[in-house]
């Protein structure tokens, strides 16, 4: 089975961002980027699909030359076996599923992992948006994936915690949320084989349109006021806490 | 035709309180727009009914709709798409919502803002504003394509009281064509009365509570005695002392209440992306360096097993 896999380079979860003076963008001078948290997961789930079922992985990545490095080291090295690396820009999520929706109907794949959102723009719209792009079933934030020839069976969460269990069959757009499985994580030596693996880049994959959304005005979030510890032993602070609590912030 | 359209989600016929507030808001966008106020519903509610919040007219796709069949909302919500033919569309940012609205963009090649926190119109276009970096940013999204679709957090906007009017229904017609997923089976969690996404007070316990038995009868005991939705940390509900249903944060449920109080969570960066929006927060934690104070309202530095009993009772005698 050919297995397509989305990932996206992001700043790690905790870096420290920090709003450009302009507030149109971000500064990210000397942070660490990585293959943002839930495409690790997508990864995770490809290679366990290939592991059970064979087949190749192709991993699918709009972004600059940068992202080379940490393609090598978060998917090639854990057992992704060719990454296609899109260098073309787009200026919205839909710009994006259409590169990325081009990029794999190319390899035309049975089946595509997409994290359930990344962690920087965390828009949650580029998988559905590709499933929709290439005439697939898509199912999101999948915890528990089986397939069966083309039948595949999954669990996805939805509201006030109720999980619901899907049939469908393939080809679909599997977003992956945190549960769904245990990442990996490289060892030495196939870091260095990741090294021989097949990156290609390429760029002109899809006429995305013009821009249908722009993002601007970014900021911290409006800041809390100061805290107040409260001070005194468990049952002097406990009741200090409740007083405050109903004549100070009035929230009970 | 052209207006504002909102999504009226409903738990078996009975409207979920985003109705409302997005209707409140469409009505205010609207004015400022010179436009009228539409809603769409799917399958069997009493549709009529929200006109009381400013809906002129409601569209209603009933007949074979599978509630929670995530290719049929697709298809009725495209269905009711083409009959309005809206210049902006508004939907609750419920899971459920996440896996249709960005379909729909793609089938409309046009644009979302995910998450919004606030709406506003600039130039006669949308603007939404939201989270990014699990929250530690916020940006406006400006939608320049239509229909413009937004999803927006619970308790974003005031919940308006009806007036009273009925909205004229239209009933829509549809046909499945979305590549779908068959529904087998449905798992809910055990009930535990308060719903956390719209529970005005919460009560989070963490890792630290070290058993199941003592998040009972420490962090459900408290709630018990505040009359708080009781939610964990993913490290709790991981370990089993909590319901997965009761997680806060990026995998987890978003919570806005008006009190939050944290009982020995660090306060990680997912965790936060769940919570941070809350009015007041309180943290309870022993260690004084702990991330989660930086967002505390009130902060206890202490042992949780001594401050929960106290705190309990206080509770029980103010
Ligand atoms: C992709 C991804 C998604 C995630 N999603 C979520 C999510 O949705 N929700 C979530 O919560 N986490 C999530 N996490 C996990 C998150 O990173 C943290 O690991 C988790 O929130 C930690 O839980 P905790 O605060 O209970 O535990 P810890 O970080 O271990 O903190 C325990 C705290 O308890 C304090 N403590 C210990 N003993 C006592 C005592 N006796 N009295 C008082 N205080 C005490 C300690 O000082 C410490 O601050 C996610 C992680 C990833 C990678
Ligand atoms: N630039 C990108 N390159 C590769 N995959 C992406 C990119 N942007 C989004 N995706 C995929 O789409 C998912 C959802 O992204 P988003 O809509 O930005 O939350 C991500 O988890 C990725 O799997």
């Amino acid at each position: 089975m050919k297995i397509g896999v989305c990932a996206k380079i992001t700043p790690d979860a905790d870096a420290r961002i920090k709003v450009a003076a302009d507030g149109q963008g971000v500064v990210l001078d000397g942070v660490k980027f990585g293959i943002s948290d839930y495409d690790e997961y997508a990864i995770e789930e490809a290679i366990r699909t290939k592991e059970k079922h064979g087949g190749e992985i192709v991993s699918f990545t709009v972004g600059d030359s940068s992202a080379d490095k940490q393609l090598r080291s978060g998917a090639l090295a854990l057992g992704v076996d060719r990454s296609v690396l899109v260098t073309d820009s787009a200026a919205d999520p839909l710009g994006i599923a259409k590169l990325l929706a081009a990029a794999i109907a190319k390899e035309s794949p049975e089946l595509v992992f997409t994290g359930k959102s990344t962690i920087d723009d965390q828009n949650f719209q580029v998988g559905t948006m590709i499933a929709e792009l290439l005439g697939w079933a898509h199912v999101t934030q999948v915890t528990a994936l089986e397939i069966e020839g083309s039948a595949f069976k999954a669990t996805r969460n939805m509201d006030a915690g109720v999980r619901q269990v899907v049939s469908g069959t393939l080809p679909a757009v599997i977003s992956c949320e945190d549960g769904l499985n245990t990442v990996r994580y490289a060892k030495l030596p196939d870091i260095m084989k990741a090294k021989k693996k097949p990156l290609d880049s390429v760029s002109g994959v899809a006429d995305t349109g013009a821009a249908r959304s722009a993002v601007g005005n970014l900021a911290p979030p409006p800041e809390r006021p100061a805290g107040r510890i409260i001070e005194g032993d468990a049952v002097t602070a406990s009741k200090e806490l409740v007083r405050l609590l109903r004549d100070e912030a009035k929230v009970i | 035709m052209s207006g504002i359209l909102v999504v009226a989600e409903h738990a078996d016929g009975t409207f979920k309180s985003t109705a409302a507030e997005l209707l409140g808001k469409a009505t205010e966008l609207a004015s400022a727009l010179g436009t009228t106020v539409s809603a769409a519903v799917l399958g069997d509610a009493p549709a009529a009914s929200l006109g009381g919040f400013g809906a002129s007219k409601v569209y209603q796709a009933s007949g074979g709709f599978v509630p929670h069949d995530s290719g049929a909302t697709v298809d009725a919500l495209a269905a009711i798409l083409r009959a309005a033919d809206p210049d902006i569309v508004l939907a609750p940012a419920s899971f459920e919502m996440r896996d249709t609205l960005p379909r729909l963009t793609a089938r409309f090649d046009s644009a979302m803002a995910s998450d919004c926190m606030a709406l506003r119109i600039d130039g006669g276009k949308l603007v939404g504003r939201r989270p990014m970096y699990a929250g530690r940013i916020e940006a406006d999204v400006t939608l320049s394509a239509r229909p413009a679709f937004a999803s927006v957090r619970g308790n974003s906007f005031p919940k308006p009281d009806s007036n009273g009017s009925s909205a004229e229904v239209v009933a829509v017609s549809w046909e499945a064509t979305t590549p779908t997923t068959k529904v087998i089976e449905v798992l809910k969690p055990e009930t535990r009365g308060i719903d956390l996404a719209t529970a005005d007070k919460v009560v989070a316990g963490g890792r630290s509570l070290k058993s199941k038995e003592s998040f009972d009868s420490l962090i459900r005991t408290l709630g018990d005695a505040m009359g708080a939705g009781v939610g964990a940390s993913r490290a709790a509900t991981d370990a089993g002392y909590a319901d997965h249903s009761e997680q806060v944060g990026q995998t987890g449920q978003t919570v806005s209440p008006n009190l939050y109080i944290a009982v020995g969570i660090s306060g990680a960066i997912q965790h936060l992306a769940g919570m941070r929006s809350s009015k007041v927060i309180v943290a309870i934690n022993k260690d004084p360096e702990a991330p989660i104070f930086q967002y505390a309202t009130y902060g206890i530095v202490a042992d949780l097993f001594e401050v929960v009993p106290a705190l309990t009772d206080a509770f029980k005698s103010a």
